[in-house]
């Protein structure tokens, strides 16, 4: 791997380049964020940002409990969100853990839903403590039962105390699984890392170990994708398509529960990294009770009244 | 009390102790009975037990870093808005007052208009102490010095009898992100409980202020022996009993302290920190 | 194989698909406000006509609101004579805990009626909604709320025990933060027991007027705040009345340079606050994308209409380029048009005759050889616009490193050694305001203690609060406004700038 030409795989190599970042201002940062959370999205732009988000949501199951019948309505779900209403759009992907992965495909394959692909998670989601081998198998695992997309988590142990060779490398091992087909998401679970900083160092090491998409948390830790974290991760991003050419895509997951919050998120892409990533291909939205939202403010739009959970289905 | 004329029942008014943000009885069931001038009885409020304590310090600890981290502003904000509900509710504290205690009717008026007044003089603080009490101090060497103060944590507050000191003690604690227990006994428990539903209708936080009402002779020594209280205003202890107070409270080095003339600066210091922060200068 | 084909088909649907995010327009409506079709003077708790009248208008679209009165020196006159009997007869009288709540309540119905100040103040001055409702009327309410609790507490200001007013302070106020400037100048006159004769700048009158129906609701005695409409002259006619012996004023240096001297031989009292020309340092170690937010909001907040703007960026020679391409990029996305949509970032010049100035020194900046850049805007056809500016390759020795344009137009130098940005953020006859910007804590205090600025703001900018003192060194005024500092100039015993 070239590592675009920026580093050369060491982890001396690494720490040089990492230590020359801009630390990020914690107040600037955040005072950033809150004044594009105040961007009033009306009418036809937001008719389009409720469309857009629809069709970036990563719709996600990921508990203990999780079954075939489960995984199967939100696969329903997923490719048709409304039954009344065929006008609205499919969702981004089905994440699923990696046992779940060829029930997902099998069922998405026999509704209509071949367009939707399948992410798991995988690396021992959602801590990361387990060896290599294990993470190892858990990604090929879900590759074989055909995911197209896999969310890997970092070992935030190794960051933490400063192991910055080790996550790199771990990253670049996933990557060599993946290959050049399926598409790899790096999980960072920023309310663990805290600092931004900290987002903005794992951001740019994960771009360089290979990541397809950078992606906030697992959903099971909060504080998860907030906006000024979102806002970190955007800026990297663009930094790097000016260093690299080539645009890495973004995934905050966890806390996305409204249309505003939606929304607010694509204000940020929008005046951060850019209208090029208003695209599914590089904004994604790790939610599952989102959509509904989605849902009900789409029915607003077009009915001209107040939505009822009632009128949408739970998964 | 109905006449011939007046044939409406009036709905009495049960007087629970506040903790948390909400009302509750004394987990020891006990209550103890407060009467008028005239013996006619007025209400059952709770005789808080150690375990009503214990659950409010707890509330006080777990409400105390967002009411200190919140921005003076914000807390002068919200302790202007009690005083609005006060004003609101001024003529039945003032019934409450005279009813209870010794005193004329027109003097409970004159005692209510002063503790409003006397809240918002305390309110206006808020933004105000580190102009006063905190420093940048002249260092000889190349150093940034500064002293700023900070609240202590949650204070314990053994009221006294009058309504007024009631209200000093606790505006001078909260205003600057102190949290407060508050043990009130006797028939102050009836005004008191009516001051805590003032707090729950403005936008104080819960566990911010926590009202017990009970016997200061059996609660106080239980505050004063606990390690989780790091301050305490026992202006309404009898003076021969402040001492045994003080040695219960040296486990932990309590700050304790008594006041005797009410609206002072001094008050609201005397339950904050000073820290004094050191930066190098250079380029 | 089933894996290909589905990323094959999720390639197909998604890609090359070029997006852009258009906001619909997001219009604050105007029904909150009504605007008399004319206005005279506030004197004695209630309005007067006036005699002469001339019109005041919106600068987004040139629409005429409505007629100001021209406040002549007879209005002056019974204004201060208000304003005196009010202090004799019932302010003076008040004990400062009465006072004090007379503030509360004009607070309380400043919160009340926040979306109609916040309005009328865009409608008048030109500037964003979004500024106006997030940043302006919040502070004003601020100001009020804050000196309020002042007034029962003058003993522990510093000043010695039991400070006296002066009676009868005469204000001047500027266009840029018309409510704003208000504020910081009624509260603290009125905490410290003064009763007030005001005079809100010419184009920009609409929101002290209706701040005197706030006094009405509030029930502020008869003449403890009077408001005279007008012009220069009017201001003239303040600064000269032999009744006030406490002048406040802010706005231009040259005009405060008028004041210093009008009341040379006498024993009026003035505080100034003037013009700026706010260097805003950027170190090689600062944290870059705030800094560049940092930079937009010194110089581009309120269409750089600001006293305090950072309208120098002084920037370490090894980042330049780096900072100014991400600048240019981040100015991209400023959005200029309507105030009243919530998502304007840019709003009108307040007037044409601002307008001219600010493109006379722009055209200045292009004849001494410096380099101009703005994004590519659509201005509307009627009203005043100007596009956000920067000119690089500025030096010392450039007019538009020298001169305040108040405008959104940055002038952009470089240094090399934090010693030679120190000499180049002070090279200047003001010294209002600076930035400092960099993650070593110990380069901002040495920063900040050679800085020759009244105001120094590190690692943001353009921040205010009623308890920090704000003002400026040398030609940019004399004395305080807000905090403990800014008491000292409405009480006698109490220390003075510029005094005898």
């Amino acid at each position: 791997m070239s590592f675009y030409g920026l580093v050369d795989g060491s982890e001396k190599s690494l720490l040089k380049f990492l230590d020359q970042l801009s630390g990020v201002d914690q107040v600037g940062a955040e005072s950033r964020a809150a004044m594009l959370a105040t961007r009033s999205i009306k009418t036809t732009s937001k008719k389009w940002a409720i469309d857009t988000a629809i069709s970036m949501v990563d719709l996600t199951t990921l508990e203990g409990a999780d079954t075939p019948g489960k995984v199967r309505a939100l696969c329903s779900k997923a490719v048709r969100p409304d039954p009344t209403d065929p006008t609205v759009p499919s969702v981004g992907a089905i994440c699923v853990y990696n046992d779940m992965v060829e029930i997902a495909r099998t069922h998405l394959d026999a509704i209509g839903g071949k367009h939707v692909p399948v992410a798991a998670v995988s690396t021992a989601f959602p801590s990361g403590r387990a060896s290599m081998e294990v993470k190892i198998q858990d990604t090929q695992d879900a590759i074989n039962a055909g995911a197209a997309e896999i969310d890997m988590v970092i070992d935030r142990g190794a960051f933490l105390s400063g192991k910055y060779g080790l996550v790199f490398d771990e990253i670049v091992k996933i990557r060599e699984i993946c290959g050049e087909k399926v598409h790899l998401k790096v999980i960072f679970e920023t309310g663990e890392l805290v600092t931004y900083d900290n987002v903005r160092k794992a951001s740019y090491l994960a771009m360089l170990a290979g990541a397809d998409f950078i992606k906030t948390s697992t959903g099971k830790v909060a504080p998860a994708a907030t906006p000024p974290v979102v806002l970190v991760m955007l800026e990297a991003v663009r930094d790097f398509y000016t260093l690299t050419q080539r645009k890495i895509g973004v995934k905050p997951a966890g806390g996305i529960r409204t249309t505003k919050d939606a929304i607010k998120q694509l204000v940020l892409v929008n005046e951060t990294a850019g209208p090029d990533w208003l695209t599914p291909q590089l904004f994604r939205i790790g939610a599952s009770a989102l959509l509904n939202d989605l849902l009900m403010q789409r029915m607003k739009m077009s009915d001209g009244y107040y939505a009822s959970p009632n009128y949408v289905s739970i998964d | 009390m109905a006449t011939k004329k007046q044939l409406r029942v009036d709905v009495k008014k049960t007087y629970k102790i506040f903790i948390n943000g909400a009302f509750a009885r004394s987990e020891s069931g006990r209550v103890f009975e407060v009467s008028a001038k005239n013996g006619d009885f007025i209400a059952n409020p709770a005789l808080a037990s150690r375990k009503d304590l214990r659950d409010a310090v707890s509330a006080a600890r777990a409400a105390h870093s967002g009411w200190s981290k919140a921005t003076a502003y914000n807390r002068g904000q919200i302790l202007y808005r009690i005083a609005e509900m006060l004003e609101g509710r001024a003529e039945q504290f003032e019934s409450e007052i005279a009813l209870t205690s010794q005193i004329t009717a027109l003097k409970a008026k004159a005692q209510v208009t002063d503790a409003i007044d006397r809240w918002v003089w305390y309110a206006g603080w808020s933004d105000k102490l580190q102009a006063v009490s905190g420093a940048t101090n002249p260092v000889s060497g190349p150093f940034f010095n500064f002293s700023i103060s900070e609240p202590q944590g949650v204070i314990a507050i053994a009221s006294d009898v009058s309504f007024i000191d009631f209200i000093d003690a606790i505006a001078a604690a909260v205003v600057s992100g102190n949290t407060t227990v508050v043990l009130v006994p006797g028939s102050l428990a009836v005004p008191a409980m009516t001051f805590a539903e003032v707090l729950a209708t403005s936008d104080l936080p819960a566990g911010v202020i926590n009202i017990l009402s009970g016997s200061l002779d059996e609660l106080a020594p239980w505050a004063a022996s606990h390690m989780d209280i790091d301050g305490f205003d026992i202006s309404g202890i009898n003076k021969k009993k402040q001492g045994e107070l003080k040695v219960a409270g040296a486990e932990n080095l309590k700050r304790i302290h008594a006041f005797s003339n009410g609206q002072s600066p001094s008050r609201i210091l005397a339950f904050m920190e000073s820290k004094t922060v050191w930066h190098s200068v250079g380029v | 194989m089933a894996t290909t084909l589905a990323l094959t088909t999720y390639r197909l649907i998604r890609n090359g698909r070029k997006m852009t995010f258009e906001y619909a327009p997001a219009p604050e409506s105007r029904a909150i406000v009504s605007i008399k079709p004319k206005y005279g003077h506030f004197i004695n708790g209630s309005f007067v006509a006036g005699k002469k009248h001339f019109p005041t208008i919106n600068p987004a679209t040139e629409e005429v609101l409505s007629l100001i009165s021209l406040g002549g020196v007879s209005d002056v006159d019974k204004a201060v004579a208000a304003a005196q009997k009010a202090y004799t007869k019932s302010w003076s009288k008040l004990s400062g805990k009465e006072r004090g709540k007379y503030l509360y309540r004009i607070a309380r119905i400043l919160q009340e009626r926040a979306r109609e100040f916040a309005v009328l103040e865009t409608l008048d001055n030109g500037k964003p909604i979004r500024e106006t409702r997030d940043i302006d009327i919040p502070l004003v309410a601020a100001h009020f709320f804050y000196h309020a609790g002042w007034a029962d507490k003058l003993d522990y200001a510093g000043l010695g025990h039991s400070p006296k007013p002066y009676g009868v302070a005469g204000q001047i106020i500027p266009w840029n933060f018309p409510l704003l400037m208000l504020a910081w100048k009624v509260a603290p006159a009125l905490a410290t027991g003064n009763t007030v004769v005001l005079k809100p700048a010419e184009t920009t009158s609409l929101t002290a007027l209706l701040f005197a129906e706030v006094c009405q609701q509030a029930e502020l005695p008869d003449g403890v705040v009077n408001i005279v409409t007008g012009d220069g002259s009017t201001g003239a006619a303040i600064v000269n009345h032999p009744g006030i012996h406490k002048i406040a004023f802010t706005g231009s240096t040259e005009v405060g340079k008028k004041i210093a001297r009008a009341i040379a031989s006498t024993d009026k009292k003035a505080t100034l606050e003037l013009g700026g020309k706010g260097a805003n340092i950027v170190f090689d170690d600062a944290p870059v994308d705030e800094a560049v937010e940092g930079i937009v909001n010194g110089i581009f907040f309120n269409q750089g209409h600001v006293c305090c703007a950072g309208s120098r960026l002084i920037l370490q020679e090894s980042i330049a380029e780096e900072v100014i391409e991400k600048l240019k990029v981040r100015m991209s996305k400023i959005r200029v048009g309507d105030p009243l949509d919530k998502n304007t970032d840019l709003g009108a010049i307040n007037s044409k005759e601002q307008l001219v100035k600010i493109k006379e020194l722009s055209a200045v900046g292009d004849a001494e050889g410096a380099q101009r850049w703005s994004p590519q805007c659509n201005l509307p056809d009627t009203g005043f616009w100007f596009a956000p500016t920067i000119f690089t390759g500025v030096t010392q020795a450039n007019r538009i490193a020298q001169e305040e344009i108040f405008g959104p137009v940055l002038s952009v130098l470089t240094f090399r050694t934090p010693q030679e940005a120190i000499d180049k953020a002070n090279n200047t006859p003001f010294g209002l305001s600076a930035g400092i910007w960099s993650e070593k804590g110990s380069r901002i205090f040495w920063a900040s203690q050679h800085l020759k600025a009244g105001v120094i703001w590190a690692n943001t900018f353009n921040k205010f609060d009623p308890a920090s003192p704000f003002g400026g060194y040398k030609e940019s005024g004399w004395g305080r406004e807000g905090g403990k500092h800014g008491l000292a100039a409405y009480l006698k015993n109490g220390k003075e700038s510029g005094a005898k």
